[in-house]
């Protein structure tokens, strides 16, 4: 972790030099986030692309005058020639406020404490790592990422607060593919995670999966369109909970009309008594401050057994809209995001799960979701990998994909019959910019009756 | 990592590569430095100023015949030593375990410059002036107390790469970059709709500050506005199969995912399967397969005036020109450079891209354009006795062979008896990507033509967001599934 640890010098010399340089009357905040990874990309079990990046990004956040003008660029990590940069850029931070109107709902920087959290591990070995994917996956078709080095965010402001995040840690997120009988691609996900890599972990991963391959080379069935029984693995339900960071539980989007469960959050339709939702940063996916360094709480519930107990509220809309911030970041993409989402697990054992399901659907996987109404929190998506028609309690078959488009009053709400006892941890494996950190934890949903429709 | 040494203001390529030679048996550095400025403004106060500079490169090294990458922001003699030794290094990890050998026809020796328009520089604006009239835009968005929330947004890009290698290319190429954003969000007890100008984001253009006209942009807002209060007094789209008019403001989306990710070589190849998923296109369907009806052409069109993804070189060297892809509605061509030509034995395009420095390139579409038709407008319409018009994407899905799709609009008329009658609000469509092109009936002319694009089209991993141009006239398509929203 010599690069965290020479971020982190890096970072404590620019802050001092810059708030140092800082007038009467003007604020600053600094972000630093950065990694130093490999990235191994992999079809047919074969490298197709190895990269390593290493990157540090500073964001200087300037205040003046109930102005607020931000920045943002790569550092060399060269502490005097990123100062120079540094200097210059609160120069031109003081011209481009003075040339901006104020800013009523720019949360003030304030003092949020002070934090360190050091997550050190030795990133594994490269060429070992190849070579224990290409043996253990020998004779499968194997398509994925590998990811593995460390990450850091931090923030530092002019009022004194410093908080600093620094983790090291691995991802394997792949595909096992096969043919089935008829010629047809099949193909199952699995995800590996966490500080340390182990070449056992992979073999147990990669046997559990053959398993499921060999029920996928089974003839597909084609499925006509229509609403059936159906339970979502956790897999399937990972891309719902992300979704939810699309405006659904989020303050600032609910007063500008983006919220899908705006007729939830208005008490007009309710969601489901074994629904319970809640960030939890207990999980220890990433940091629990934010850009501005507030500090959310370790666990905040948003419904719990399908009520309303809090939205997800950053410090912009805390100001404009006169309530508390919950210490929520607001995201590239929407409104204030999840970072750390929990779905609470039900009472359905994952070994009763096929029984209880009796005949319709076992979905792995879902791909590509999107609003098809939001305002009726109507999505639409596709079945992905491992999907079965099932059969009074047994597999009988893979299906062909099917699009689904359904409503979460539904999903969440009339139609949730169960929740698995067992709930499946996801680490984000997005790596738009940089690798990213959170993820959630979500059980599987047996849902009385899902809408299928092409 | 605080040693003294600092890299040259005016960074040179070439100079730097020559000593980084012993590191491998052949190197490249692609260097790029952008400032991207996002000016956004929300019911008339500043909502964000951001400015982000970025500056980096990116090193290729070739070992025993494996290529590999490291990136590094530290454009330092020693940054980039160290870069060198690591993509070296992750080359000989590689070993027997890569997918193809390496050579040098992949990164051809060519020397070249390209520079996209820019009539009137960005700094001829101050940002006093850009804010005072993303101001006044959000007061036109506001047509009446319904619209409850109004929002302008403006990002300014200047881009620039050199690409170096020492088997002697040597290419630089500049552009600067508009997109547009302005929305309005109408209101009526529990009806909220949106409507915003040709879609969020979709308004993205080469050029400079001569690609905003101002006050041609304060009218498409009053209208926008308007058209979001008709939207809340408006029925649900219906449930049934009829015709479908889609604005060029929608092909963009139409083409992007039905047409640009399946002919993608690279996900013919099987390198997407993780991700956003494999192609029902298959190497065989090259030269055979009728992708749609005898009107379609599609080209990849890398030198379209003042599109979004015009350049003249992709990031292995590869000069960019013309190509159909689709002609006649005969799949000829597919979205793949140089390294996946090889791997497939296919011919492809230039478009072998990377997102920023700090990514590896691969197959990515660049300007993907339907050529027009002949029919005017009003006879498309005309010839239509029960049909739907849609306009401005807002929601998207495909499956990940890119079969399967399901896309919403902002906006739809619909076409009654050869008229376009009464605005209906939710609408949504789904398909099958070839059938569906094969019911392409009617194409318009060049009149009917519109240049769109956006900034945000993911793939690939380590994910890469990256930027892409569509242009298309508005098309007539024969019996579709529509749908609106509610339940």
């Amino acid at each position: 972790m010599s690069f965290a640890r020479d971020a982190h010098r890096l970072l404590e010399r620019l802050s001092e030099a810059s708030f140092a340089a800082l007038c009467s009357g003007e604020a600053a905040s600094l972000s630093l986030s950065g990694e130093d990874q490999t990235y191994l990309r992999f079809n047919t079990g074969k490298v197709r692309q190895a990269t390593g990046v290493r990157q540090l990004r500073l964001e200087l956040d300037f205040r003046a005058q109930d102005r607020q003008a931000k920045f943002t660029t790569d550092l060399s990590g060269r502490a005097d020639q990123d100062l120079c940069k540094l200097h210059a850029l609160l120069a031109r931070a003081r011209t481009e406020a003075a040339a901006l109107p104020p800013d009523p709902f720019a949360a003030p920087l304030e003092n949020h404490g002070q934090s360190e959290e050091w997550r050190e591990a030795e990133p594994p070995d490269t060429a070992a790592v190849i070579e224990q994917i290409a043996a253990t996956t020998a004779g499968i078709d194997f398509a994925g990422l590998f990811a593995a080095g460390p990450q850091l965010r931090a923030v530092r402001n002019s009022m004194g607060q410093s908080h600093w995040f620094a983790a090291s840690g691995f991802f394997l997120d792949y595909s096992l593919f096969t043919v089935n009988s008829a010629g047809e691609d099949k193909a199952v996900k699995g995800l590996l995670s966490g500080a340390g890599w182990s070449e056992a972990g992979l073999s147990a991963a990669i046997e559990a999966d053959r398993q499921w391959l060999d029920r996928l080379r089974f003839p597909s069935r084609t499925l006509p369109p229509g609403e059936y029984r159906a339970y979502l693995a956790p897999a399937a339900v990972a891309p719902i909970v992300d979704l939810l960071s699309w405006g659904a539980v989020s303050y600032g989007a609910w007063k500008k009309g983006g919220s899908a469960l705006r007729r939830w959050i208005e008490g007009e339709a309710p969601l489901s008594d074994k629904f319970s939702l809640r960030e939890n940063f207990a999980l220890g996916l990433g940091p629990r401050f934010n850009g501005l360094g507030e500090v959310a709480p370790l666990q905040l519930p948003i419904a719990e057994r399908g009520r309303l107990q809090n939205l997800l509220v950053g410090a912009r809309s805390a100001r404009e809209y006169g309530v508390a911030s919950n210490g929520t970041e607001s995201g590239l993409w929407s409104e204030e995001q999840l970072r750390s989402p929990e779905i609470l697990p039900g009472d359905l054992p994952e070994r009763d799960v096929l029984k209880r399901l009796d005949s319709g659907l076992y979905i792995g996987n879902l791909h590509y979701l999107n609003w098809s109404d939001q305002q009726s929190a109507r999505l639409t998506g596709m079945t992905r990998y491992a999907c079965f028609l099932v059969e009074q309690g047994e597999i009988v078959a893979p299906i062909r994909d099917l699009r689904f488009d359904d409503s979460l009053y539904r999903i969440l709400g009339t139609e949730l019959e169960a929740l698995s006892e067992e709930a499946r941890l996801f680490r984000a494996t997005d790596t738009y910019e940089q690798r990213a950190l959170g993820g959630s934890r979500v059980p599987g949903i047996l849902l009385s009756r899902f809408r299928l429709t092409l | 990592m605080n040693a003294p040494e600092t890299a040259p203001a005016e960074f040179d390529p070439v100079s730097a590569l020559s000593g980084l030679t012993g590191e491998a048996d052949w190197l490249g550095l692609r260097l790029v430095e952008e400032t991207s400025q996002h000016r956004a403004v929300r019911n008339g106060r500043p909502e964000r100023n951001q400015v982000r500079i970025s500056r980096g490169a990116m090193v290729e090294a070739v070992v025993d015949g494996r290529l590999a990458y490291a990136a590094t922001s530290d454009l330092s003699r020693a940054g980039l030593r160290e870069a060198a030794s690591r993509a070296a290094r992750l080359a000989r990890a590689s070993g027997r375990h890569a997918v193809a050998v390496f050579s040098q026809g992949l990164r051809p020796a060519v020397r070249g410059n390209f520079s996209g328009p820019c009539e009137r520089r960005f700094d001829t604006l101050t940002l006093g002036e850009l804010t005072a009239n993303l101001i006044a835009a959000c007061a036109r968005l506001r047509v009446s107390g319904k619209i409850v929330e109004t929002s302008a947004e403006i990002t300014l890009t200047e881009h620039s790469s050199r690409y170096a290698t020492t088997g002697g290319a040597d290419i630089a190429q500049r552009f600067h970059l508009v997109s547009q954003n302005f929305m309005a969000t109408a209101q009526d007890g529990p009806e909220i709709q949106r409507r915003s100008l040709n879609g969020p984001v979709a308004r993205c253009l080469q050029g400079g500050l001569e690609t905003l006209d101002f006050d041609r942009i304060y009218g498409e807002c009053e209208r926008a506005g308007r058209e979001a209060l008709e939207l809340l007094a408006a029925e649900d789209c219906p449930n049934d199969t009829r015709d479908l008019l889609l604005a060029p403001d929608q092909m963009l989306l139409q083409i992007h995912e039905s047409v640009g990710h399946p002919l993608e070589l690279d996900r013919i190849l099987g390198d997407e399967r993780n991700y956003a998923g494999w192609s029902f296109v298959r190497p065989e369907d090259f030269g055979r397969l009728r992708y749609g009806s005898p009107l379609m052409n599609i080209r990849f069109d890398p030198a379209v005036p003042g599109e979004f993804a015009c350049y003249g070189f992709d990031d292995c060297g590869n000069r960019a020109d013309r190509q159909y892809l689709i002609q006649g509605g005969l799949l000829l061509r597919g979205l793949g450079g140089l390294e996946s030509q090889a791997r497939l034995g296919l011919p492809g395009v230039a478009n072998f891209r990377a997102a920023g420095w700090n990514r590896a390139p691969i197959d990515r579409m660049a300007n993907l354009n339907l050529e027009p038709g002949d029919s005017t407008l009003d006879e498309m319409i005309a010839s239509v006795e029960r049909g739907i018009y849609m306009s401005a994407n807002r929601s998207w899905s495909i499956d990940d062979y890119r079969r399967k799709f399901q896309f919403g609009c902002e906006y739809a008329r619909l076409i009654e008896d050869g008229r376009l009658t009464r605005v209906v609000r939710n609408p949504n469509y789904r398909g099958v990507s070839v059938p569906f092109w094969h019911s392409l009936k009617r194409v318009g002319n060049r009149d009917t033509f519109g240049i769109f694009g956006t900034p945000f089209c993911g793939k690939g991993e380590p994910n890469q967001m990256i930027r892409v141009g569509h242009a298309s006239p508005h098309c007539l398509f024969f019996g579709v599934a529509v749908f609106g929203g509610g339940r």
